[in-house]
């Protein structure tokens, strides 16, 4: 393409966005309310996996050993353990150690464990987290086998129910961004649609004269690019304070960890950009072909 | 020869046979009217000459290009070789005598100083200088059909084609719009219209085809054609 020609074509652009001005504003507005609702599906979707994700990860296996195991028999069972494949960490906890966490959640002034139980009836165990929270079901069982292991816990049940929750919630909510994001392409393809109709007797003129497919459309695309990327230019800086309002305020909130690493939201809001530019593209390509056929 | 029909039939989607086994040549140079009742098919053959029509059957070669069997994206060159004129004008609104010239130009590709020399070469030559700022509103029929034209011939064509290009204007202005195309005709571009016009076609001693229903009912090359 030359020079001249992307020039022409954005002056072009420019020109068919001031002259409907009232169709400009209404198209970017769409933009913006649709790429703004996208980004807070995405905003929800990423703060509700990294939750997830933490929630799995508290996910961990405890095998108690047998009370007479010896200590290299405990240090050989850590080995056994390591191997299986998926483990990440192996910790040891030791009797002594149960006791006293058990005296701590039990609260240190109301009983004394100690003196109420002459001898610690807790036995020496293991704390286990995988690589992969999904395959502690099938660790579990692998380490229930080892000799001097009496017995296996990992919150069985409610481990699955979690992860079918989570499994869920992705769906979903892949699915409502899915949906989200047809709607903004809909709603942009109408507008520029609109544009494009009020411009149908100049196209109809061009392409009489002569013009190319390719020449009338490069308006139109540029066009949709500019509305789509100021549309999403929009949203982003409203998503961007409320967001970090949001931040803010909900700091005193602990139970809620909000993602703030800048990375992940510069990488979300350049999407978001691209996104818009790109749904101005689409909803251009779907829109103008129909008034080509002359 | 510039333009060939070989047996053109157009039949609409709609059962409409508007054209029925046209054959008919046209050679450089030549001024044509075409003439007949109103649903005799004029217009069908015109479109059918810059293809916003196919024909249903026949054949239709143009500077010996074959039109039907032509690719969509060798349309804009065979466009580029016309000038097409309105009944209607056609003008932009939004944009000024000058720009509605430049238009076609600019949609064609044309390079800017080309563009900048022949535009007001153009607006002399049918006769607008002074009013190159003015919008179409601003100006009065036959002033727009100057505009319409000047923006055919713009880009210099071997063909310039209209459709009743004097049907919404009356009887001085229409003279005067004819004598800027037998002007255009003298300098060698070949002129195919249409019209309903016999005060003028009468005048003006050219080659006149008579369609009804479809069919060529005379081809009088010395325009001398019964009324
Ligand atoms: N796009 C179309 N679809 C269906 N039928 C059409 C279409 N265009 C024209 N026709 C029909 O084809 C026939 C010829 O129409 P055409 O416009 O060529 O006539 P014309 O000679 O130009 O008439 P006029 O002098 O009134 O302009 C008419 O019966 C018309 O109704
Ligand atoms: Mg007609």
């Amino acid at each position: 393409m030359r020079m001249r020609n992307i020039i022409y074509f954005i002056k072009e652009a420019m020109k068919s966005l001031r002259r409907n001005t009232l169709l400009t504003f209404a198209t970017i507005s769409t933009a913006s309310i649709c790429i703004l609702i996208l980004g807070i599906a995405v905003l929800i979707t990423m703060n509700a996996s990294q939750f997830m994700n933490k929630l799995e990860s508290d996910v961990e296996i405890i095998a108690y050993m047998e009370k007479d195991t010896s200590g290299t028999q405990i240090a050989s069972i850590k080995d056994s353990i390591k191997n299986i494949a998926g483990v990440k960490e192996v910790k040891f906890v030791s009797c002594e150690e149960a006791l006293e966490n058990l005296q701590e959640s039990l609260g240190k002034d109301k009983y004394d464990l100690k003196e109420t139980l002459e001898k610690n009836p807790l036995p020496d165990s293991y704390q286990i987290k995988t690589v992969n929270p999904h395959d502690v079901p099938e660790i579990a069982k692998r380490i229930e086998l080892l000799a001097n292991v009496k017995a296996v816990t990992y919150g069985k049940g409610i481990v699955e129910r979690l992860f079918e929750v989570t499994k869920w919630v992705r769906l979903v909510s892949i699915f409502l961004i899915g949906l989200l994001a047809f709607g903004a392409i809909f709603l942009i393809a109408t507008t520029i649609r609109l544009a494009i109709y009020a411009r149908r007797k100049e196209i109809y003129l061009m392409k009489l004269i002569g013009a190319t497919d390719g020449f009338i459309r490069w308006p139109f695309f540029i066009e949709g690019i500019i509305l789509g990327s100021f549309g999403a230019a929009i949203s982003i800086v409203v998503l961007a304070l409320g967001y970090q309002s949001l931040i803010v305020r909900m700091d005193s909130l602990f139970f809620l960890p909000l993602i703030t690493g800048q990375d992940a939201l510069l990488v979300l809001y350049i999407s978001l950009l691209i996104t818009g530019m790109f749904l101005g593209v689409l909803g251009t390509l779907i829109s103008i072909n129909r008034f080509l056929d002359v | 020869m510039l333009v060939q029909f070989y047996n053109v039939s157009k039949i609409y989607p709609n059962g409409v046979k508007a054209l029925d086994d046209i054959s008919l040549k046209i050679d450089r140079g030549e001024f044509l009217f075409l003439m007949g009742p109103s649903g005799a098919g004029k217009s069908t053959l015109i479109k059918m000459l810059f293809r916003e029509e196919k024909p249903t059957r026949g054949q239709i070669f143009i500077a010996s290009r074959s039109v039907v069997r032509m690719k969509r994206s060798e349309i804009p060159s065979l466009r580029r070789s016309m000038g097409i004129v309105f009944q209607d004008f056609k003008l932009l609104e939004s944009k000024t005598v000058s720009e509605n010239v430049a238009f076609a130009m600019e949609v064609v590709g044309a390079r800017n100083h080309e563009i900048k020399n022949r535009v007001p070469e153009v607006i002399n030559m049918v006769g607008l200088k002074g009013k190159e700022d003015a919008f179409p509103g601003q100006l009065s029929g036959g002033e727009q059909q100057r505009v319409g034209i000047a923006r055919a011939i713009a880009n210099q064509p071997l063909i310039l084609i209209a459709d009743e290009p004097t049907g919404n204007l009356d009887i001085d202005t229409s003279n005067e719009i004819m004598d800027l195309l037998y002007s255009i005709n003298r300098k060698g571009t070949t002129i195919i219209m249409a019209t309903h016009a016999r005060e003028i076609v009468k005048a003006a001693h050219k080659r006149v085809i008579m369609l009804e229903k479809g069919r060529i009912i005379t081809d009088d090359s010395s325009g001398d054609y019964a009324l």
